[in-house]
């Protein structure tokens, strides 16, 4: 089992004819995914050909959908072009939209998340500004390296694209059910909460990893959620204790504001909830591997 | 980027936000002329972004053109907690303040929307009032799409409970604060005080604006805001590089992929630090996916051109990239900086792993550079930079 994406996905990608598009789309395919078309107006009614798998080129997601049956698309466009990109993937009502691209304007992602609401939530968003997800041995939408682990027992949901890697990577023995990393844009479409809930609910996940980092209150409402909802065991890691105030880390989400949005807050409200939290990757993987393996 | 009052003074005057008259100057001289136009008085403002320069002596009234030549030498060059003072306004007086009051739209993460912060209560750090008397300020969610109509900024006046006397003048400032909200992609607007005075006219006095830097492709005129003198000269560097750097006070540089791993590098190496002379990490630097042989040997000169540097950590997680593109990065931005005629003499741990490690490890082994260490774990490798930083230091 896995969460959001299985091997019955049927994915487009949005951009695909860019060289970031391009480069991924053959990577995704290589993983599995099956990859049923690209949207590109200029380009539509064209093919692409990825070492002779031959992917169609639509002129619209809604298109797309309506040819393919696609459920997932895969959003690569360049930032400018972003909000008009999720909006046509929201119109044409797909289920789940991956938005890779970062760099987005937060008054554009806030456009596209109230319009997302106003439609009634449809389409789940992941991202903007995220390495995607993977389903280990059936699918794969986004750029997360499909070959560092297998299927496995783990849920795995993270701010951060490396550190994702990095603990596939420290687990890669164990494996996982679904990666999923949300991004660490100030303004996301799917939360850690959204994930925990989901793996909570899929029954081969047997302990659910949290990659937070400083920024915000999204972990410290994860760990309400956990107490109140989350019966599975969950191991957390926090970036960013060492990060001062006031200094953006690299991610727009990633800076501290006075006395909210640290490092140690956040371990301190999911250890308040049962959460064992690592003070580095390979002891967060250590604390994660004692539990199911003992 | 947060801007400073005189900027956010501009960009309110721009859109129609009701300001008083007000210039920037840097020298105590330019004060006179400035005071002069302004009819012989003006208020003198230290620009500095922190709050709490009223306490610290940073504005005065100024009587007459030679008071405000007095007071701006004093105040340029002042420190206000940490930050020194370069510029000053020159502003207008304001007409005697019957009110002050507190308006704001800002980003609001938790509920992925923006918010309206209004208080009759301004003046003072709105953070102490919704602390104490939550009550007295009124949050409002703004839908992005729909924006501060008139009526939503009625709402707005409403839940703060304006007085009836300046309820549509105040909304009336919500729209145009609004409007520079949308107009500058800002991340926060505030005005405060808002001020209603004995004519009965409501002016902002003081505000605060922050923009947001993903929008730069459509704001051209950013660039110009930005207080490139203030910039440590390192992050100046890298900026124009473009690099991903935050300069730190510690010691061990620090270079890796991916933001969250470089945050989480900062951890690891100051958690190791603890055993070793309490060294420091000296840097965030992110050289994200790719790290080609130029943008590492962009990276290094960086780190290895600050003084505080007494050991540079390379924490690399090849997960697209492959580890022997990183490693022949790392060997040719050696060669790189020799041919520059740079002296490199700072050791290097160098941590590979991911895709194409074995390979990656082995070309630096090959390499056999005498500056370069590799160790194949981040807890083992942030051991030994710290080591060897505290070594130096």
């Amino acid at each position: 089992m896995a969460i959001f994406l299985t091997k019955d996905s049927k994915v487009i990608v949005q951009g695909m004819t860019g060289a970031t598009g391009m480069k991924h789309t053959k990577l995704m395919l290589g993983d599995g995914t099956n990859i049923v078309g690209g949207v590109n107006p200029r380009k539509a009614g064209t093919n692409v050909d990825f070492d002779g798998t031959e992917v169609p080129v639509f002129g619209s997601v809604a298109e797309a959908m309506e040819k393919t049956g696609a459920d997932v698309s895969v959003i690569f466009v360049p930032p400018k072009f972003a909000k008009a990109a999720v909006v046509e993937a929201i119109d044409a009502e797909i289920g789940l939209a991956v938005v890779i691209t970062e760099g987005i304007a937060v008054h554009d992602s806030a456009a596209f998340w109230a319009y997302a609401s106003s439609k009634g939530n449809k389409t789940r968003i992941i991202g903007p500004n995220c390495p995607g997800l993977i389903t280990p041995g059936q699918s794969n939408a986004g750029i997360i390296p499909g070959d560092i682990t297998k299927p496995g027992k783990i849920g795995l949901v993270s701010k951060s694209g490396t550190l994702t890697y990095q603990m596939m990577y420290e687990l890669r023995d164990i494996g996982f059910t679904s990666a999923v990393g949300i991004g660490g844009d100030p303004i996301i479409g799917t939360t850690h909460i959204d994930a925990l809930e989901a793996f909570e609910a899929d029954p081969e996940t047997e302990l659910i990893v949290m990659i937070g980092e400083i920024g915000g209150d999204a972990e410290e409402r994860a760990a309400d959620f956990i107490k109140a909802n989350v019966t599975k065991p969950v191991v957390g890691y926090v970036a960013g204790f060492t990060a001062p105030e006031g200094k953006t880390m690299g991610h727009a989400g990633a800076i501290v504001s006075g006395s909210s949005g640290t490092a140690q807050a956040k371990k301190e409200a999911l250890e308040a909830a049962g959460v064992k939290v690592g003070k580095t990757p390979s002891e967060t993987a250590r604390l994660a591997r004692e539990i199911l393996v003992g | 980027m947060d801007l400073f009052e005189y900027q956010a003074r501009d960009l309110f005057a721009k859109h129609g936000v009701p300001v008083l008259a007000g210039e920037v100057i840097d020298t105590p001289e330019a004060a006179r002329a400035a005071t002069e136009r302004l009819g012989g008085k003006s208020v003198v403002k230290a620009q500095v972004k922190v709050g709490g320069r009223g306490k610290a002596g940073g504005v005065k009234l100024a009587a007459s053109e030679d008071e405000a030549v007095e007071h701006a030498t004093n105040i340029l060059g002042m420190d206000i907690k940490g930050h020194t003072v370069h510029k000053v306004m020159i502003a207008e007086t304001a007409p005697e303040i019957v009110e002050e009051y507190y308006v704001s739209f800002l980003l609001d993460r938790t509920n992925r929307t923006f918010l309206s912060i209004a208080s009759v209560e301004g003046g003072m750090e709105i953070e102490e009032v919704a602390a104490t008397r939550p009550e007295a300020v009124a949050k409002t969610p703004i839908d992005a799409n729909e924006g501060v109509t008139p009526e939503k900024a009625r709402e707005i006046v409403e839940a703060a409970k304006f007085p009836a006397e300046v309820a549509d003048k105040v909304a009336d400032v919500l729209v145009t604060l609004w409007k520079t909200f949308i107009a500058e992609d800002a991340l926060l607007v505030e005005v405060n005080p808002l001020a209603k005075v004995a004519s009965g006219d409501i002016l902002a006095l003081d505000g605060k604006v922050s923009l947001d830097e993903n929008a730069d492709f459509r704001q051209p005129e950013h660039e110009a805001l930005e207080d490139k003198a203030a910039a440590n000269p390192l992050e100046a560097a890298a900026k124009a590089k473009g690099l991903n750097y935050v300069k730190l006070d510690g010691q061990v540089g620090i270079i890796g992929n991916g933001a969250g791993l470089v945050m989480s590098t900062l951890d690891v190496v100051a958690y190791a630090g603890e055993k070793h002379d309490n060294v420091k990490p000296a840097n965030f630097l992110d050289i994200g996916g790719g790290a080609s042989a130029e943008v590492m040997a962009n990276g290094l000169e960086i780190i290895l051109g600050d003084p505080d540097v007494k050991s540079v950590f390379v924490n690399v997680f090849g997960g697209i990239t492959a580890c022997d593109e990183v490693a022949n990065g790392i060997v040719q931005a050696l060669e790189l900086l020799k041919s520059k005629g740079e002296d490199v003499t700072k050791p290097l741990v160098v941590r590979l792993d991911g895709n194409n490690a074995e390979l990656g490890r082995k070309i630096l082994s090959d390499a056999n550079h005498p500056l370069v260490q590799r160790v194949d774990t981040m807890d083992g490798a942030a051991d030994k930079a710290a080591e060897l930083a505290a070594a130096a230091k």
